[in-house]
């Protein structure tokens, strides 16, 4: 049986073999005998070339229908705009009923004041106000105009005058909002690709102007100065690129959110090596450092030409509003058409303008305000020195007096709660006004919470006593 | 061309002003004061209800203010920046624009960047009008949200892309948006229309999404009561989720306001930078504005407030007309106190500008950036503090500036008193 399977297999397969090769039996192509396989080797290659051009087959797209998106459009369900109000949203400030001076009146009773930036004592100093009246009944209240359209007021060309004279610096621009100076002045100049060096401890105007420019940032460990040379020496390196692309600094003179003080003469001979460009914002600086209150520059010895751009806001020693920035000419005229918080908003109010120049005039008449104010700070340094459950984390010549807590308790909004009653006891109890941290979800700093106190000149020595003892007996009963 | 921008003034931004002359050194590149002044008619200062300047009222209690609390705090809101006079302002601004609660920043600029990042994030859209305002784009972008823009003020592309995001958002990443908040103007600083609120915010309503409306144009100029663009189309102040707006204009002090719902004032008090880090608006600004509202609502005794708006609205309407019959063409809604002249040619910008200050008539000119290149217009801006004097001093000049750069576009109406000749034939 197997056998005869296997003949009727072999002699079907001849006749096959035969039948195919008769047509081709005397071909012979390119000296080589044409054989039946080759015509099916052939047919299958045509088969694998035409399947391999077709598109690939996919289901054909239907869009959606009228109906069909009406459905997903009821369907969906968007967050509320706001979160619910928790307990904790609800806590309202102080308000306060007379000027923000060293003393000022909350509820009709007299309290001291250390939450106000008022470094040099100037709120409600008699020139200013002079002079603050003399422009409101001259110019009104406000400018009516951008910079560009006619609001540019002698006022605000004699300030930018009086400033750059002020710090020796060649040109100065203002801008009307404080804050608004670092997040206009760093978009400015810093664009994508750029490759921007920032202290992590800086304050939000600035993170916000860095987060506006689209540049590539790196954070070094705050006023650590072995940290921003391992940082600029790894960009330096590593990138071969970086040498073709921008290079900035941006550090703060005395650091709002910590108040130690940056040592700027470290930094001008980093930058020097590797050659970056530093910008500096002098806000609790200016008028504050240095022997004749000039800055930072003045107060380490350094040619205030080395540092590139300086900006400041003058809502703190100058006790005005509004902010400026100085620097070489050609990067002041940039800004004037560039800066958007510049041209694309109202300039400031004439009458803050002349408060300005009348403030930095009575600062160069009066040096010893300046002295007064470091007296302060060095009593309440002494005064604050055996606190518990606090220590001192600002510097000891920065006029903001910063208090961390030593034990966090794990969570900063329990912290911050903490800090918040400490402040709140500090009020009712001792009639003293402290500012505690306050951090919006949109800060990116994460330095440790505490209690700022704002020296001014015009404090007194029991003042300083009186906010000494009354934090130490508030640490002890609300942190140990 | 820099000497047609930037000219600086040496009084207040009133009617008339004390411009200050400048000297041109080494051609284009320094350009230095010089000591003379020339005195023009104003028609370049956002000075709308006539407050730019010494006012009876305002002034003498803003003086009070400056004494009694001083020019600046020097702290922000939530440390010891909160004043009486800061309260009351909130409260009035609420009052006044027709919502529960409202805050107040120091600059109109940093309020939309501050506040759009708080109330949206990743996750969430926003749809702007292609004329949207620098500060709100600067706004969207660092708030993290897509950003979709449509059509300026065509309602229909506004619902053709809600319902496309929408639906396909859904199908597409199965991840539908947080939310969807649409952004738009009273009116639009460069074109001067105003917006189709009862159109766009019954879309709004329908698909679900937030509006956010930035008044900064058009609070204390529209309106019977300077309500803004809400009373002016009878829309619901309660239909608007979020209200901005400015108070550099009409009111003549600094800084901006944002309106809503106790609960979402509260949040954005709590939460916004502005709020929490920057130094408060200065208090005898404050006092301007509380005064100002008090002047137009006719809260002091008088009715200036309601003569103000009658006469900025009468000089507008009364300007505007005259221009279209010289034959100028010129933009902007029926009311707008803003006109934009439109010059076209980039060459005439200056020489419009310099012909006009020959005159002694200041004017804004405005070009490439801020419009496209070929769209360069004068933007004229009617206070209510100028006389019927002024504004036909001021066409007469326009008029002859006009013919010399010929920019009247199109023919002009025929003369009242050639019609009636022609009328009047001999019998």
């Amino acid at each position: 049986m197997d056998t005869n399977l296997v003949e009727m297999f072999r002699a079907g397969l001849n006749w096959v073999t035969m039948a195919l090769d008769a047509p081709s039996a005397r071909v012979v192509l390119f000296g080589v005998r044409i054989q039946w396989h080759i015509f099916v080797e052939v047919l299958l290659g045509f088969v694998i070339v035409i399947l391999l051009s077709q598109k690939s087959y996919k289901p054909p797209k239907r869009p959606l229908t009228e109906q069909e998106i009406d459905e997903l459009c009821d369907e969906w369900v968007p967050e509320p705009l706001i979160p619910p109000i928790t307990e904790d949203m609800m806590h309202e400030p102080p308000v306060l009923e007379s000027a923000a001076g060293p003393h000022t009146t909350v509820n009709g009773k007299d309290v001291v004041n250390f939450a106000s930036a008022n470094y040099l004592g100037l709120i409600g100093h008699e020139k200013l106000l002079e002079s603050c009246t003399s422009a409101l009944e001259k110019y009104g209240v406000g400018s009516c105009g951008p910079r560009g359209f006619y609001g540019t007021i002698d006022v605000h060309l004699d300030c930018e005058t009086r400033i750059s004279k002020f710090l020796s610096t060649p040109d100065t621009i203002l801008y009307s909002y404080g804050l608004s100076t670092m997040f206009s002045t760093i978009p400015c100049f810093c664009k994508k690709g750029d490759i921007i060096v920032a202290d992590e401890g800086v304050h939000w105007g600035i993170q916000n102007g860095l987060q506006l420019s689209r540049s590539t940032i790196v954070y070094f460990k705050h006023n650590d100065m072995d940290s921003l040379r391992t940082t600029l020496e790894k960009i330096m390196t590593k990138n071969k690129r970086s040498k073709n692309l921008r290079r900035y600094i941006v550090a703060e003179a005395v650091y709002q959110n910590s108040g130690q003080i940056a040592p700027l003469d470290e930094i001008v001979k980093l930058k020097e090596k590797y050659k970056f460009r530093v910008i500096l914002d002098e806000s609790n600086s200016f008028g504050v450092l240095g022997r004749s209150g000039r800055g930072l520059a003045e107060h380490h010895g350094v040619p205030i030409e080395k540092i590139d751009v300086v900006t400041a806001a003058m809502g703190h020693a100058l006790a005005t509003e509004g902010g400026f920035c100085t620097g070489n000419a050609r990067i002041i005229d940039y800004q004037r058409l560039s800066s958007s918080g510049y041209v694309f908003s109202a300039s400031l109010p004439p009458y803050l303008a002349s408060a300005a120049i009348t403030a930095i005039d009575v600062i160069d008449q009066n040096p010893e305000l300046l002295v007064k104010m470091k007296q302060n700070i060095a009593l309440l340094w002494k005064g604050l020195e055996d606190i518990k459950g606090m220590s001192l984390a600002s510097d000891p010549e920065s006029p903001i007096v910063f208090l961390k807590l030593e034990k966090s308790s794990g969570s900063t909004k329990e912290d911050l709660l903490l800090l918040e009653k400490m402040a709140d006891r500090a009020l009712k109890e001792d009639s003293l006004l402290v500012v505690s941290s306050k951090k919006s979800f949109l800060d990116k700093c994460r330095l440790p919470v505490g209690i700022k106190l704002l020296v001014s000149a015009g404090h007194s020595e029991s003042d300083l006593v009186k906010v000494s003892e009354s934090l130490k007996r508030l640490a002890s009963e609300l942190l140990l | 061309m820099k000497d047609c921008f930037a000219r600086p003034i040496a009084s207040a931004p009133d009617a008339w002003f004390d411009m200050v002359e400048r000297d041109w050194n080494d051609g284009e590149k320094v350009i230095d004061r010089t000591t003379n002044r020339r005195r023009c008619l104003n028609l370049g200062s956002y000075n709308y209800l006539g407050f730019g300047s010494f006012d009876e009222y305002c002034t003498p209690r803003v003086i009070e203010s400056l004494k009694k609390l001083s020019a600046s705090t020097c702290s922000s809101r939530v440390d010891a920046g909160t004043t009486s006079v800061h309260v009351e302002l909130e409260e009035c601004v609420a009052k006044y624009v027709g919502k529960h609660s409202a805050i107040v920043f120091g600059m109109g600029y940093a309020t939309n960047s501050f506040i759009i990042p708080v109330l949206i994030g990743k996750g969430g859209l926003i749809i702007s009008d292609s004329l949207n305002h620098s500060s709100i784009i600067n706004g969207a972008r660092g708030s993290g949200a897509n950003i979709r823009i449509f059509q300026h003020n065509t309602p229909s592309h506004l619902e053709r892309i809600l319902r496309e995001e929408i639906a396909e958002r859904q199908t597409k990443t199965h991840k539908p948006w947080k939310k969807i908040i649409v952004i738009v103007e009273g009116i639009y600083s460069m074109e001067r229309e105003i917006c189709k609120l009862p159109e766009i915010v019954s879309i709004c309503k329908k698909y679900k999404a937030y509006v956010y409306l930035d008044e900064a144009h058009s609070i204390g100029a529209i309106g019977n009561t300077g309500r803004g663009v809400c009373e002016l189309l009878g829309v619901n102040t309660a239909d608007m989720d979020i209200m901005m707006g400015t108070f550099s204009k009409s009111f003549a002090s600094c800084g901006g306001y944002i309106a809503g719902s106790k609960g979402a004032i509260q949040y954005l008090k709590h939460h916004c930078p502005a709020h929490l880090y920057a130094t408060s608006i200065s208090t005898p600004s404050a006092q301007q504005i509380i005064s100002a509202i008090r002047v137009i609502l006719g809260e002091d005794g008088s009715n200036r407030g309601a003569q103000k708006l009658a006469r900025i609205r009468e000089n507008s309407n009364y300007f505007r007309s005259e221009l279209r019959n010289m034959g100028f063409k010129v933009l902007g809604d029926v009311d707008s106190p803003v006109m934009p002249i439109m010059l076209y040619h980039p060459a005439k910008i200056p020489a419009f500008s310099r012909e006009c200050l020959r005159e002694n008539v200041a004017i804004a000119v405005v070009g490439f950036t801020a419009t496209p290149l070929m769209l360069g217009r004068a933007r004229i801006c009617i206070s209510a503090s100028h006389s019927k004097q002024d504004l036909i001093k001021a066409l007469e000049v326009i008029s002859k500036v006009g013919d010399l750069t010929g920019i009247k576009y199109f023919p002009a109406a025929p003369k009242k008193q050639e019609e009636e000749k022609d009328t009047i034939k001999p019998v």
